[in-house]
Protein backbone atom coordinates (compact mmCIF):
# COMPACT_ATOMS: atom_id res chain seq x y z
CA UNK A 1 0.00 0.00 0.00
CA UNK A 2 2.99 2.30 0.90
CA UNK A 3 4.82 1.58 -2.19
CA UNK A 4 1.15 2.26 -4.10
CA UNK A 5 1.07 5.88 -2.60
CA UNK A 6 4.66 6.66 -2.96
CA UNK A 7 3.97 5.51 -6.37
CA UNK A 8 1.09 7.81 -7.13
CA UNK A 9 3.08 11.11 -5.66
CA UNK A 10 5.51 10.36 -7.60
CA UNK A 11 3.61 9.58 -10.77
CA UNK A 12 1.56 13.22 -9.78
CA UNK A 13 4.66 14.94 -9.31
CA UNK A 14 5.35 15.67 -13.14
CA UNK A 15 3.39 18.48 -14.61
CA UNK A 16 2.86 16.58 -18.28
CA UNK A 17 1.49 13.73 -15.99
CA UNK A 18 -1.21 15.90 -14.24
CA UNK A 19 -2.03 17.06 -17.53
CA UNK A 20 -2.68 13.84 -18.71
CA UNK A 21 -5.29 12.89 -15.66
CA UNK A 22 -7.17 15.99 -16.33
CA UNK A 23 -7.34 15.18 -19.96
CA UNK A 24 -8.58 11.69 -18.76
CA UNK A 25 -11.03 12.84 -16.58
CA UNK A 26 -13.08 13.87 -19.83
CA UNK A 27 -13.03 10.18 -21.18
CA UNK A 28 -11.40 8.02 -22.79
CA UNK A 29 -8.32 8.80 -25.54
CA UNK A 30 -5.68 7.18 -27.38
CA UNK A 31 -2.24 7.72 -27.55
CA UNK A 32 -2.21 9.76 -30.75
CA UNK A 33 -5.25 11.81 -28.78
CA UNK A 34 -3.14 12.36 -26.03
CA UNK A 35 -0.48 13.12 -27.52
CA UNK A 36 -1.60 15.77 -29.53
CA UNK A 37 -1.71 19.11 -27.20
CA UNK A 38 1.71 18.65 -26.06
CA UNK A 39 5.14 19.23 -28.31
CA UNK A 40 6.31 15.59 -27.20
CA UNK A 41 6.44 12.38 -29.16
CA UNK A 42 4.03 9.82 -28.84
CA UNK A 43 7.17 7.44 -27.23
CA UNK A 44 7.44 10.31 -24.95
CA UNK A 45 3.37 10.27 -23.78
CA UNK A 46 3.69 6.33 -23.91
CA UNK A 47 6.43 6.75 -21.15
CA UNK A 48 4.50 9.19 -18.84
CA UNK A 49 1.40 6.53 -19.42
CA UNK A 50 3.29 3.70 -18.28
CA UNK A 51 4.19 5.60 -14.95
CA UNK A 52 0.46 6.39 -14.49
CA UNK A 53 -0.60 2.86 -15.55
CA UNK A 54 2.37 1.66 -12.62
CA UNK A 55 0.76 3.75 -10.18
CA UNK A 56 -3.00 2.55 -10.73
CA UNK A 57 -4.10 5.89 -11.71
CA UNK A 58 -4.89 4.88 -15.51
CA UNK A 59 -5.77 1.52 -17.13
CA UNK A 60 -6.00 0.44 -20.77
CA UNK A 61 -8.01 -1.86 -23.12
CA UNK A 62 -7.31 -3.51 -26.44
CA UNK A 63 -9.25 -2.28 -29.29
CA UNK A 64 -7.85 -3.52 -32.42
CA UNK A 65 -4.49 -2.08 -33.19
CA UNK A 66 -5.49 0.83 -30.41
CA UNK A 67 -4.53 0.46 -26.54
CA UNK A 68 -7.47 3.44 -25.27
CA UNK A 69 -6.50 5.01 -22.08
CA UNK A 70 -8.70 5.56 -19.07
CA UNK A 71 -8.70 6.94 -15.31
CA UNK A 72 -8.36 4.16 -13.26
CA UNK A 73 -12.27 3.28 -11.41
CA UNK A 74 -9.92 2.39 -7.95
CA UNK A 75 -10.86 4.40 -5.18
CA UNK A 76 -7.40 6.45 -5.01
CA UNK A 77 -8.32 7.35 -8.27
CA UNK A 78 -7.99 11.33 -9.26
CA UNK A 79 -12.26 12.08 -9.39
CA UNK A 80 -12.84 9.91 -5.89
CA UNK A 81 -10.15 11.98 -4.41
CA UNK A 82 -12.08 15.28 -5.83
CA UNK A 83 -15.10 13.61 -4.52
CA UNK A 84 -13.79 12.85 -1.31
CA UNK A 85 -12.94 16.57 -1.23
CA UNK A 86 -16.39 17.91 -1.73
CA UNK A 87 -17.94 15.12 0.39
CA UNK A 88 -15.57 16.80 3.27
CA UNK A 89 -16.81 20.33 2.57
CA UNK A 90 -20.25 19.39 2.64
CA UNK A 91 -19.89 17.32 5.73
CA UNK A 92 -19.08 20.09 7.61
CA UNK A 93 -21.76 22.31 6.55
CA UNK A 94 -24.36 19.83 7.57
CA UNK A 95 -22.86 18.47 10.55
CA UNK A 96 -23.09 22.33 11.90
CA UNK A 97 -26.80 22.07 10.46
CA UNK A 98 -27.21 18.94 12.74
CA UNK A 99 -26.23 21.59 15.62
CA UNK A 100 -28.87 23.95 14.35
CA UNK A 101 -31.24 21.68 13.93
CA UNK A 102 -31.03 20.49 17.43
CA UNK A 103 -31.19 24.25 18.81
CA UNK A 104 -34.41 24.45 16.65
CA UNK A 105 -35.74 21.29 18.19
CA UNK A 106 -35.27 22.97 22.10
CA UNK A 107 -38.74 24.35 22.32
CA UNK A 108 -40.30 21.19 21.78
CA UNK A 109 -38.59 19.56 24.59
CA UNK A 110 -39.58 22.24 26.67
CA UNK A 111 -43.55 21.70 25.84
CA UNK A 112 -42.85 17.87 26.87
CA UNK A 113 -41.40 18.80 30.47
CA UNK A 114 -43.37 18.38 33.18
CA UNK A 115 -44.81 21.35 35.04
CA UNK B 1 -23.79 12.05 13.12
CA UNK B 2 -25.63 10.88 9.81
CA UNK B 3 -23.20 9.34 6.83
CA UNK B 4 -22.90 11.66 3.68
CA UNK B 5 -23.49 9.80 0.58
CA UNK B 6 -21.90 11.57 -2.61
CA UNK B 7 -22.02 9.84 -6.09
CA UNK B 8 -21.64 10.90 -9.88
CA UNK B 9 -24.43 9.83 -11.79
CA UNK B 10 -24.98 8.96 -15.48
CA UNK B 11 -23.00 12.05 -17.33
CA UNK B 12 -24.01 15.01 -15.51
CA UNK B 13 -25.75 14.17 -12.17
CA UNK B 14 -23.70 14.62 -8.59
CA UNK B 15 -26.29 12.96 -6.27
CA UNK B 16 -25.84 13.47 -2.61
CA UNK B 17 -28.26 12.02 0.10
CA UNK B 18 -28.01 12.79 4.05
CA UNK B 19 -30.28 12.11 7.36
CA UNK B 20 -31.32 14.63 9.93
CA UNK B 21 -32.78 13.62 12.87
CA UNK B 22 -35.71 16.62 12.52
CA UNK B 23 -38.44 16.67 10.70
CA UNK B 24 -39.07 17.65 7.32
CA UNK B 25 -40.18 21.18 8.40
CA UNK B 26 -37.15 22.09 10.32
CA UNK B 27 -34.84 20.84 7.75
CA UNK B 28 -36.80 22.45 5.07
CA UNK B 29 -36.82 25.98 6.98
CA UNK B 30 -32.86 25.46 7.82
CA UNK B 31 -32.26 25.54 3.58
CA UNK B 32 -35.14 28.57 3.08
CA UNK B 33 -35.06 30.83 6.01
CA UNK B 34 -31.43 33.25 5.61
CA UNK B 35 -31.08 33.91 9.43
CA UNK B 36 -30.37 30.06 9.94
CA UNK B 37 -28.38 29.57 6.50
CA UNK B 38 -26.24 31.90 7.83
CA UNK B 39 -25.16 28.94 10.65
CA UNK B 40 -24.39 26.75 8.96
CA UNK B 41 -23.82 27.33 5.21
CA UNK B 42 -20.44 28.26 5.51
CA UNK B 43 -17.85 25.40 4.28
CA UNK B 44 -14.14 25.48 5.83
CA UNK B 45 -14.09 26.65 9.60
CA UNK B 46 -13.09 30.37 9.39
CA UNK B 47 -15.56 31.42 7.23
CA UNK B 48 -18.62 33.10 7.71
CA UNK B 49 -21.54 33.92 5.53
CA UNK B 50 -21.88 38.39 5.96
CA UNK B 51 -24.78 38.65 2.73
CA UNK B 52 -27.51 35.88 2.90
CA UNK B 53 -30.36 37.02 0.44
CA UNK B 54 -32.61 34.26 0.22
CA UNK B 55 -36.54 35.05 -1.12
CA UNK B 56 -38.04 31.53 -1.07
CA UNK B 57 -40.55 32.02 -3.70
CA UNK B 58 -40.72 30.80 -7.98
CA UNK B 59 -38.22 33.47 -9.32
CA UNK B 60 -36.94 34.33 -5.89
CA UNK B 61 -33.17 35.72 -6.10
CA UNK B 62 -30.76 33.94 -4.42
CA UNK B 63 -27.44 35.65 -3.06
CA UNK B 64 -24.54 34.23 -0.60
CA UNK B 65 -21.48 36.27 -0.20
CA UNK B 66 -18.62 34.43 1.91
CA UNK B 67 -15.28 35.74 2.93
CA UNK B 68 -12.42 34.44 6.03
CA UNK B 69 -11.86 37.95 7.02
CA UNK B 70 -8.19 38.03 5.28
CA UNK B 71 -9.59 39.91 2.33
CA UNK B 72 -10.75 36.32 0.48
CA UNK B 73 -14.22 35.82 -0.45
CA UNK B 74 -16.02 34.71 -3.40
CA UNK B 75 -20.30 34.88 -4.49
CA UNK B 76 -22.73 32.71 -5.12
CA UNK B 77 -25.82 33.86 -7.19
CA UNK B 78 -28.85 31.75 -8.41
CA UNK B 79 -32.77 31.54 -8.35
CA UNK B 80 -36.05 29.36 -7.08
CA UNK B 81 -37.82 27.36 -9.97
CA UNK B 82 -40.21 25.60 -7.41
CA UNK B 83 -40.69 25.04 -3.95
CA UNK B 84 -43.46 22.40 -2.17
CA UNK B 85 -43.06 23.17 1.34
CA UNK B 86 -41.55 21.20 3.12
CA UNK B 87 -40.92 18.31 0.42
CA UNK B 88 -39.15 19.87 -2.25
CA UNK B 89 -36.65 22.37 -3.36
CA UNK B 90 -35.39 23.32 -7.41
CA UNK B 91 -33.16 26.17 -7.90
CA UNK B 92 -30.44 27.14 -9.69
CA UNK B 93 -27.03 28.54 -9.03
CA UNK B 94 -23.59 29.27 -9.93
CA UNK B 95 -20.75 30.46 -8.11
CA UNK B 96 -18.74 33.46 -9.05
CA UNK B 97 -14.36 33.23 -8.87
CA UNK B 98 -14.90 35.79 -9.96
CA UNK B 99 -16.38 34.90 -13.16
CA UNK B 100 -19.62 32.55 -12.95
CA UNK B 101 -19.54 28.81 -13.24
CA UNK B 102 -22.16 27.00 -16.03
CA UNK B 103 -25.43 26.90 -13.45
CA UNK B 104 -26.14 24.41 -11.52
CA UNK B 105 -30.04 22.70 -11.62
CA UNK B 106 -30.43 21.91 -8.01
CA UNK B 107 -33.34 19.50 -7.00
CA UNK B 108 -33.65 19.03 -3.19
CA UNK B 109 -36.15 16.64 -1.39
CA UNK B 110 -36.64 16.08 2.38
CA UNK B 111 -38.75 12.80 2.88
CA UNK B 112 -40.03 11.51 5.98
CA UNK B 113 -37.70 8.80 7.19
CA UNK B 114 -39.12 7.43 10.54
CA UNK B 115 -38.65 10.64 12.90
CA UNK B 116 -36.31 12.03 10.77
CA UNK B 117 -35.89 13.26 7.39
CA UNK B 118 -33.96 11.62 4.51
CA UNK B 119 -32.61 15.15 1.85
CA UNK B 120 -31.51 13.60 -1.24
CA UNK B 121 -29.49 16.82 -3.04
CA UNK B 122 -29.08 16.00 -7.36
CA UNK B 123 -27.54 18.48 -9.25
CA UNK B 124 -27.15 18.26 -12.99
CA UNK B 125 -24.65 20.40 -14.89
CA UNK B 126 -25.58 21.48 -18.18
CA UNK B 127 -23.69 18.85 -19.88
CA UNK B 128 -20.97 15.77 -19.61
CA UNK B 129 -18.49 18.61 -20.50
CA UNK B 130 -19.13 20.99 -17.99
CA UNK B 131 -19.46 18.23 -15.02
CA UNK B 132 -15.67 16.84 -16.65
CA UNK B 133 -14.64 19.94 -16.62
CA UNK B 134 -15.77 20.57 -12.76
CA UNK B 135 -14.27 17.33 -11.91
CA UNK B 136 -10.93 17.98 -13.67
CA UNK B 137 -10.86 21.49 -12.07
CA UNK B 138 -11.67 20.23 -8.82
CA UNK B 139 -8.69 17.23 -9.19
CA UNK B 140 -6.24 19.42 -10.74
CA UNK B 141 -6.55 21.65 -7.28
CA UNK B 142 -6.52 18.28 -5.30
CA UNK B 143 -3.30 17.27 -7.01
CA UNK B 144 -2.04 20.68 -6.56
CA UNK B 145 -2.61 20.45 -3.12
CA UNK B 146 -0.50 17.42 -3.00
CA UNK B 147 2.14 18.37 -5.28
CA UNK B 148 3.05 21.53 -2.19
CA UNK B 149 2.55 18.98 0.28
CA UNK B 150 5.10 16.40 -1.54
CA UNK B 151 7.43 19.55 -1.55
CA UNK B 152 7.18 20.24 1.92
CA UNK B 153 8.57 16.54 2.80
CA UNK B 154 11.22 16.75 0.29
Amino acid sequence: MQSNLDAAFSALADPTRRALLIRLAKGEATVTELAEPFEMTQPAISQHLKVLEDAGLVVRRVEGTTRPRRLAKAGTGPIDQWLAMLRKGLEKNYDRLDEVLTSMEQPKIKRGEKR
Amino acid sequence: MSTLILKTEGDTHVVVTRRFAAPQEAVYRAHTDPKIIQKWLLGPDGWTMPICINEARPGGTIRYEWTNGKGDGFHLTGEYLELEPYSRIVHVERMHLPGPTPDNYVETRFDADGTGTLMTLRMTLPDAQTRAAMLATGMERGMEASYVRLEGMI
